[in-house]
């Protein structure tokens, strides 16, 4: 493609044809304020506050939709263009509400970061303002203020090119404008809580978390989502050790800015809910009870020890990282010496066309690429289910996934003289189980998942467990973390006496025997990189926050 | 030995030696008692505390307080009194209302003995809803107790009503 030259607020750069002035100076790190503008949907240079100069053109320029041409001249800073946005501010500010007070998006809002960055810093304007319904139920998820709306036309570009649904459009003109759904309609796709982040005002709010916190006060940590195969790169917003919650993190590669609605609301209420499993817990005369770690373990190694090795399946997970199913194919294979090792795959429903995919879990791949694959004459999954209902399998250890949900798994699990399971929370599994070892989910450990394309991305912790510690464990701290003392009733919500499932295998094994000098996941990280061919090369920093491709010519798809 | 003067002692001072009549105090006794007995006929001003309060002037900071007002809080939990606290004693939990104000403090909490009684919260309240009030007795028998509830924080808007007035004159 060629490239042209142009001149931004004195110096030239060398800049791709295609480009508009605003694309150019972004990239250039010259900040051009935008509202309407954003860089996942179409430009629709309705909101004006992008105007520049450009020499040699009688009036300002809105940045977002002038192509660069070569002899370009911008002026992004001067009076006339410092000048032009204190207006559009002011035009902009005649009828937003400045209830800032109670609006979740402050403290993130474009137009609050603009008043004071690009306005003058009072209104001149002395009439009423236009009043609009301030509480419309817009959608299933999605709360709409018409008062607060700018009309900048992201959400409606949004459904319109991202979700591919056209439920949005604006009505009326003037002041008047506002958005509302098509007859009948309501914002309900599977992508509608997008336009909540695209919203560059709080006209637009999350149901879900409407009111529960303030930004500032909570803390956010890169992660991804466990929702499905494809691993959307996200943001975990904690306070006070809870998840409030999740945002989307750009990764053009995977996710482009966006996630679906179920991976944002769902698929981190386990978390804190009611049925989650606090501790370990052995079974005495039927009842699960609440035992220390040592007991729990002792208890899992001692019955392991009594049977024989074609007696014993183990199932991975393809919810637990690769971390946890890496361990855990090695204890299957050098402790217990079974080959019968699989995990249960949960393709339940189709992939669309935006993100979603089939494969209800976020490390098939990775289970599959770490050694939780049925060994030479070892039995797969269904096999294994049907040697237990057959009486050939008698003890089954199962990472974190809740088997007894398939029809007829259960009454075979029954059959079972032991069964051992890592579980996060209650479930339909657990009610089978001998030992129920206290995993900790997605959000309190360390860790790789590898999505559907077989890129591995890191996990990390947000919410504590007991055994680790805001602060020493480098966690993303919040103003309240930092500053809590041991009396303040803030900053320490629940916390769960839960371990990750491979550091529970690794107790186990030492127990049964076999030391495992394994410390943190960085340990097990590295071991899996160093013994798998198609992890070769890579390590934490490597994965780093946007994850890194495993070597495809060595990966069966 | 760069620092030698600072090591130099002083010279002794030579107190003047005083006189006889001098050394009996007789009229310095007579000053001090003249001054004291003086007092004997002006009004007093002692406060026989805590039988007896002081009222003080409306300018006063002592412990911040909730304004109610028909009833509800005006408290909108914006949080601004929270982040603005230099002390961090206080926690709002909002929460969503049917009332026109949207949202309401489900929990509002402040740590009395992590205040300072610095007054940003006032300041920085869109709402005039957190105001300094004049009551300055808060003594407590555990930390638990010094953490003060929606229900010791409120208080009507007449009860505030000096406060109120003189934030009004004042701002």
């Amino acid at each position: 493609m060629p490239n042209v030259k142009i001149t931004l607020d004195g110096t030239q750069y060398e800049i791709d044809s295609k480009k508009t002035i605003l694309e150019a100076a972004k990239e250039n790190k010259i900040s051009i304020p935008h509202f309407c503008w954003h860089g996942k949907l179409s430009p629709s240079g309705n909101c004006r506050i992008c105007l520049v100069e450009v020499e040699k053109m009688p009036k300002l320029t809105i940045a977002c939709m002038t192509q660069v041409t070569d002899g370009m001249v911008v002026n992004t800073k001067n009076e006339r263009v410092i000048n032009a946005r204190e207006a559009v501010m002011e035009f902009i500010l005649i009828n937003h509400p400045l209830d800032c007070p109670i609006c979740d998006e402050a403290g993130e809002c474009k137009l609050q970061d603009y008043a004071y960055k690009y306005s003058k810093g009072f209104s001149r304007f002395v009439e009423n303002k236009v009043h609009k319904e301030k509480r419309v139920d817009i959608g299933p998820r999605v709360m709409f203020d018409a008062e607060r709306c700018i009309s900048c036309s992201r959400c409606i570009r949004f459904c319109d090119e991202v979700a591919g649904v056209h439920q949005l459009q604006f009505v009326n003109r003037g002041d008047r404008v506002t958005i509302e759904t098509f007859p009948g309609q309501s914002l309900d796709n599977p992508y509608s809580m997008n336009v909540v982040d695209i919203c560059p005002v709080g006209a637009l709010t999350n149901k879900d978390f409407r009111f529960k916190s303030r930004v500032w006060e909570m803390s956010f940590t890169d992660s991804v989502c466990n929702g499905c195969a494809r691993g959307c790169n996200i943001e975990v917003g904690v306070r006070n050790n809870e998840i409030l919650r999740l945002n989307p993190r750009t990764n053009d590669d995977v996710n482009s800015a966006w996630m679906c609605d179920h991976g944002r609301l769902e698929t981190w209420k386990n978390v804190n809910a009611e049925d989650r499993i606090k501790s370990p817990k052995i079974r005495k005369d039927g009842q699960l009870i609440e035992v220390g770690w040592d007991e729990a373990i002792a208890k899992v190694a001692s019955e392991f020890k009594s049977f024989n090795k074609n007696e014993i399946a183990v199932l991975g997970s393809a919810f637990a990282t690769n971390e946890d199913n890496y361990i855990f194919a090695k204890f299957a294979k050098e402790v217990l010496g079974t080959r019968n090792i699989d995990f249960r795959r949960h393709n339940e429903g189709v992939d669309d066309t935006v993100l979603i995919r089939a494969d209800k879990t976020p490390n098939s791949s990775g289970a599959e690429a770490v050694g939780i694959v049925p060994q030479e004459n070892g039995m797969n999954f269904d096999q294994i289910i049907s040697a237990i209902k057959a009486g050939k399998i008698k003890a089954l250890y199962c990472l974190e996934d809740d088997i007894a949900s398939i029809p007829g798994v259960g009454e075979a699990l029954s059959n079972l003289e032991f069964f051992a399971v890592h579980a996060t929370n209650h479930n339909k599994t657990t009610q089978y189980a001998h030992v129920v070892l206290a995993a900790s989910t997605y959000v309190e450990k360390n860790g790789t998942m590898t999505n559907f394309q077989h890129r591995v991305q890191r996990i990390r912790p947000a919410v504590t467990t007991l055994e680790q510690d805001r602060a020493l464990d480098n966690f993303e701290m919040s103003r309240w973390d930092t500053f809590a003392a041991h009396n303040d009733k803030w900053g320490k919500g629940p916390r769960r006496d839960s371990r990750p499932s491979w550091k529970i295998v690794v107790s186990i094994a030492g127990v049964m025997g076999t030391k495992y000098k394994f410390n943190n996941a960085d340990d097990v990280f590295n071991e899996i990189c160093h013994k798998i061919d198609s992890f070769k090369g890579l390590s934490y920093l490597k994965v780093g926050k946007k994850g890194a491709s495993l070597k495809q010519s060595t990966v069966t798809v | 030995m760069s620092n030698e003067k600072y090591l130099k002692k002083s010279e002794p001072v030579r107190v003047k030696d005083l006189s006889f009549f001098q050394r009996t105090y007789v009229t310095e006794i007579l000053k001090g008692m003249f001054a004291a007995c003086k007092q004997i006929f002006k009004p007093r001003f002692t406060i026989q505390y805590p039988e007896e309060k002081v009222v003080h002037a409306s300018s006063f900071r002592g412990r911040p307080v909730l304004v109610e007002e028909n009833g509800v809080e005006r408290c909108v939990a914006c949080g601004l009194c929270s982040r603005v606290c230099p002390a961090l004693a206080i926690d709002v939990q909002s929460a969503s209302t049917e009332l026109a104000k949207e949202r309401y403090p489900e929990k509002f909490e402040i740590n009395m003995t992590r205040c300072i009684f610095c007054g940003f919260c006032e300041e920085v309240c869109p709402e005039e809803a957190i105001i300094m009030s004049n009551e300055y007795e808060l003594a407590f028998s555990s930390q638990e107790e010094s953490i003060f509830g929606k229900d010791k924080l409120l208080k009507s808007v007449e009860e505030m009503k000096p406060r109120l007035d003189f934030l009004r004159d004042h701002r």
